[in-house]
C-alpha cells in the first residue's frame, strides 16, 4: 500500500492504477498517457511522466477527473512546473503528485496546484502522515504571490498591513 | 541598506530552527548523510576535502559595519579566525563543526543574515555592481531589483529543485562591473526611447566546462513585469532543461540546443498565459524596498580638499593607492575605495577577524557604515570623503590591506582549489601566491597596467578563468597538475571568452609563463596606454603563442 495524503492528512485512495493495456475496473481508473485517446471511461484519471508537455492534455480536460504527475525523485523538480502549468491551462480537476517526494516539499506542491501526494511504501514507512502534517504546520509565510495553497504571501500581508 | 521587517526575521528564524532540528537528527543517526545532504545544501553547508564549509549569503554584496563585525566574531569563535570572500560576493567559513552550525546561523540571523540557497540546484544569491548606488551616471540603484529578486527567489515553491544552480546578476551602469553576461539570467537596467525605466534581459551565460556568454532575450521589459517574466523564463527552463547529465543541465545548454529564438517564443507564450497581476510585486512593495536604498545622507563636501591634496604630495604611496584603488562617486568630494584583499603573496579573498573588525570600524567612521564585497574578491568602502582618505589609508596599512593593486596583475581571482575543495583537480591559491610574489614590485605592476588574471583549480571554473585577460585552468593529467592558459577573456560590458594558447604547463612553470606573456605584451603594445586586453584584441593569439612555445625564435 502506498500512502496518499492531502492537506488534512492521510486519505483513502479510491483510484486504481491500470497497467499498460490491462482491463479497466468499474470505478475510478488512472491510465497511462499513451492510452488516454483510446479509452472511454469515467471517472478517468491519467498518469503523466514529467517529460510530457502539459498543453497536449488541454483538449481532454473536460473528461479527466484526475491527473497524476510523476516525480521520479524528490530532487527532480519538473513536476512542480507541470502542476503549475496545468492549472494555468485551466485544469480544475484533482491533481496528484506521485513518487518519492519528501515532507519538506508538501507546502510547495500545494502551492503549485497539487491537491494530494502519493508516496511509495518504502518512504511512507519512514515518513508517516504525521510528518507531513507537521511539515505543513511549520510552513509559515512565503515571499511569492499568486499561489493558493499552504503559505500566506508576505507581499500580500505587507500591503494589507499598509492599507 | 535593506532592513528586515518582522516577516523577514521570522522567515529566517524558522529556517534556523528547522536546520537545528535536522542537525540533531543527523547527529543522533536518524538521518543518514545521504538524506542529510540536500537539507544541508539548502542551508549553504558543504562537505569539503577536510571539513564542512559554510557559505553565507551577502545579498548583492552589500554589508553593514555591524554585519561585518558579526562575521569577524563567527570566524573567531567557530572557525580558525578568518573567512574567505568569494567571486559570488559571499563569504565562506572553511572549518566550522557541524554541531556549531545552527548557532552560527542564529548569530547570522541576529544581524539579518542567512545561508539560505547559497548552494544546491536553486536560485542563488543575486549579484550586482559593487558600486551600486554610488557610481556616477547610474540609472537607478540596481539593489532594489536585487532585493525584490532575493525575496521572490527565497524558497520559491516551483524553482527550489531545478536541474542545476541558477544565477542572476543586475547592473544599472554602462560600465558593467557585475559580469552580467556570464550569468544564467542577466539584467541591465535601461531607459527606453520613451524614457521609461525597465530591463534588458539576457539569458544563457555561464562558465564551467562549456563557457557561453548570455544572449539577449528581451530588449526591453517594463519594470512591473519583472517577476512574472522571471517565472516564465524559469518555468520553461525547469520543464525543458536537461536532467540526464549534470554538466549539460544549466540553462545555457537548453538555450544553445533549442536556439535563442525558440526559447524566447516559449517564454513569451508562457508569459502571455500566466496571471501577471497576481504574480507581480505590488507597487507599494517596490516603493517600500526602494526607500531602504535611498542615497545615504552624506554631509555636503567641496569638490576639492586641501588636506587631501597635501597628503597626495607628501606621500607617493598614498597617491599611488588613491590613483589605483579609488573610484569616482556620484557626489563631489567623495570617492569609493576598493580595499584590496590581495596583499603580495596573500590568499586572494581571505580576511582575518582583526581585518574584518578594522574594515567595519573604517566603514562606520568614514563610509556611512556600509561595505561591499566585489566579485573580484575585494571589499569596497563606498562613501569615503576626500578629507578622510589619508586616515582610511593609514587604517588599512595597519592591517596589511593597503596594496595599491586594484585591477593590476596581482589582483588575482582564485578559487579555493585543491587545498579546500572536494571538486578541485589542481591547486589554485599557491599559484596565485607565486604569481603575486613574482610581480611584487608596485612600479612594475603600474607599468604593466590593467591585467586580470583568474585561476580555477578545475573545469567548473569558479575562478572565472574563461573571462580572465589571462586565464589559468588547473587540471589533473595522469596524476600530475597541468595548467592550461587562455588569453583574451573579459567580464565587462564588451565581454569575451578566452582562447587556449596550447598545451598546458607544470605547476612550477606557471609564474614564468605569466612573465613571458607580460614581457611579450610590453614589447607588442602600441603605446603605454594600450592595455593587455587591447593589445591581444589587436594582434591576436599568434605572437603570444610563439613566445610561449617557440622560445628559440
Amino acid at each position: 500500500m502506498s500512502l496518499l495524503i492531502d492537506r488534512d492528512g492521510s486519505i483513502t485512495d479510491r483510484w486504481t492504477r491500470v497497467e499498460d493495456d490491462a482491463a479497466l475496473p468499474a470505478g475510478p481508473a488512472i491510465v497511462d498517457l499513451a492510452r488516454l485517446a483510446s479509452v472511454d471511461h469515467a471517472p478517468l484519471g491519467v498518469h503523466l511522466p514529467n517529460s510530457a508537455e502539459p498543453a497536449e492534455l488541454a483538449g481532454d480536460f473536460a473528461r479527466i477527473a484526475l491527473i497524476s504527475v510523476a516525480f521520479p525523485s524528490f530532487s527532480d523538480g519538473r513536476g512542480f512546473s507541470i502542476g503549475r502549468r496545468l492549472r494555468d491551462l485551466g485544469f480544475a480537476g484533482r491533481l496528484r503528485a506521485a513518487g518519492p517526494v519528501i515532507a519538506d516539499q508538501f507546502a510547495y506542491l500545494l502551492e503549485c496546484g497539487f491537491d494530494e501526494v502519493e508516496i511509495p511504501d518504502a518512504l511512507a514507512g519512514r515518513q508517516p502522515a504525521a510528518q507531513w502534517q507537521a511539515a505543513l504546520a511549520r510552513a509559515d509565510h512565503a515571499y511569492q504571490r499568486g499561489r493558493g495553497g499552504a503559505r500566506a504571501s508576505i507581499l500580500d500581508a505587507r500591503s494589507g498591513a499598509d492599507g | 541598506m535593506y532592513r528586515y521587517d518582522d516577516f523577514d526575521a521570522r522567515f529566517v528564524q524558522a529556517r534556523v530552527a528547522e536546520f537545528r532540528d535536522q542537525v540533531e537528527r543527523r547527529l543522533s543517526g536518524s538521518l543518514t548523510e545521504e538524506e542529510f545532504r540536500p537539507l544541508r545544501l539548502m542551508n549553504g553547508l558543504y562537505l569539503q576535502l577536510h571539513a564542512y564549509m559554510l557559505r553565507v549569503a551577502i545579498p548583492y554584496g552589500t554589508l553593514s559595519a555591524t554585519q561585518m563585525r558579526k562575521l569577524a566574531e563567527i570566524a573567531e569563535r567557530w572557525d580558525r579566525g578568518y573567512g574567505h570572500f568569494t567571486t559570488r560576493q559571499n563569504i565562506q567559513f572553511n572549518w566550522p563543526k557541524l554541531r556549531d552550525v545552527p548557532d552560527i546561523l542564529d548569530a547570522l540571523a541576529s544581524v539579518e543574515m542567512h545561508a539560505i540557497q547559497t548552494s544546491g540546484n536553486c536560485i542563488r544569491n543575486t549579484t550586482s555592481d559593487p558600486l551600486a548606488g554610488v557610481a556616477p551616471g547610474e540609472i537607478e540603484d540596481p539593489r532594489v531589483t536585487c532585493e525584490l529578486i532575493r525575496q521572490w527567489s527565497s524558497l520559491h515553491p516551483e524553482f527550489t529543485f531545478l536541474g542545476r544552480k541558477f544565477k542572476i546578476a543586475v547592473s544599472a551602469s554602462e560600465e558593467d562591473r557585475a559580469a552580467v553576461a556570464t550569468h544564467d539570467i542577466g539584467l541591465y537596467i535601461v531607459r527606453s526611447a520613451a524614457g521609461e525605466i525597465g530591463y534588458r534581459v539576457l539569458v544563457g551565460g555561464g562558465q564551467g566546462r562549456t563557457p557561453m556568454l548570455a544572449r539577449e532575450l528581451r530588449a526591453f521589459l517594463p519594470k512591473a513585469d519583472l517577476l512574472p517574466y522571471l517565472e516564465a523564463a524559469l518555468r520553461v527552463y525547469n520543464l525543458h532543461g536537461r536532467r540526464d547529465n549534470k554538466f549539460k543541465a544549466r540553462i545555457k545548454i537548453l538555450v544553445h540546443e533549442i536556439g535563442i529564438g525558440e526559447y524566447r517564443r516559449q517564454v513569451e507564450d508562457e508569459f502571455a498565459r500566466l496571471d501577471r497581476a497576481a504574480i507581480a510585486a505590488p507597487e507599494a512593495e517596490i516603493a517600500r524596498i526602494a526607500a531602504y536604498f535611498a542615497p545615504a545622507a552624506l554631509p555636503e563636501r567641496a569638490a576639492e580638499d586641501a588636506g587631501f591634496q597635501r597628503a597626495l604630495r607628501a606621500d607617493p604611496s598614498f597617491a599611488a593607492w588613491v590613483a589605483q584603488n579609488t573610484h569616482d562617486h556620484r557626489l563631489p568630494g567623495y570617492r569609493a575605495v576598493t580595499v584590496s584583499l590581495k596583499p603580495i603573496g596573500g590568499v586572494p579573498g581571505d580576511a582575518t577577524s582583526e581585518q574584518m573588525r578594522v574594515l567595519a570600524d573604517l566603514a562606520e567612521w568614514h563610509s556611512a557604515s556600509e561595505l561591499r564585497v566585489t566579485h573580484e574578491q575585494n571589499i569596497v568602502l563606498p562613501n569615503v570623503a576626500l578629507a578622510d582618505l589619508p586616515k582610511v589609508f593609514r587604517g588599512l596599512a595597519g592591517i596589511g590591506l593597503d596594496a595599491p593593486n586594484r585591477g593590476l596583475v596581482t589582483d588575482i581571482i582564485a578559487c579555493p582549489g585543491l587545498d579546500y575543495c572536494a571538486l578541485a583537480t589542481a591547486r589554485s591559491i599557491p599559484v596565485a601566491q607565486a604569481i603575486s610574489r613574482r610581480f611584487a614590485d608596485p612600479r612594475r605592476q603600474a607599468e604593466i597596467g590593467p591585467l586580470a588574471i583568474k585561476i580555477s583549480g578545475c573545469i567548473n571554473a569558479c575562478g572565472h578563468h574563461h573571462v580572465g585577460h589571462i586565464g589559468i585552468l588547473g587540471i589533473d593529467k595522469a596524476g600530475v597538475e597541468s595548467y592550461q592558459i587562455t588569453l583574451g577573456g573579459h567580464a565587462g560590458a564588451d565581454a569575451s571568452l578566452g582562447e587556449r594558447t596550447g598545451p598546458g604547463f607544470a605547476y612550477d612553470e606557471v609564474p614564468g609563463v605569466i612573465e613571458t606573456l607580460v614581457e611579450r605584451y610590453l614589447a607588442l603594445r602600441a603605446s603605454r596606454r594600450e592595455t593587455f586586453l587591447q593589445t591581444y584584441r589587436r594582434v591576436g593569439m599568434e605572437p603570444f603563442k610563439e613566445a610561449l612555445y617557440e622560445p628559440a625564435h
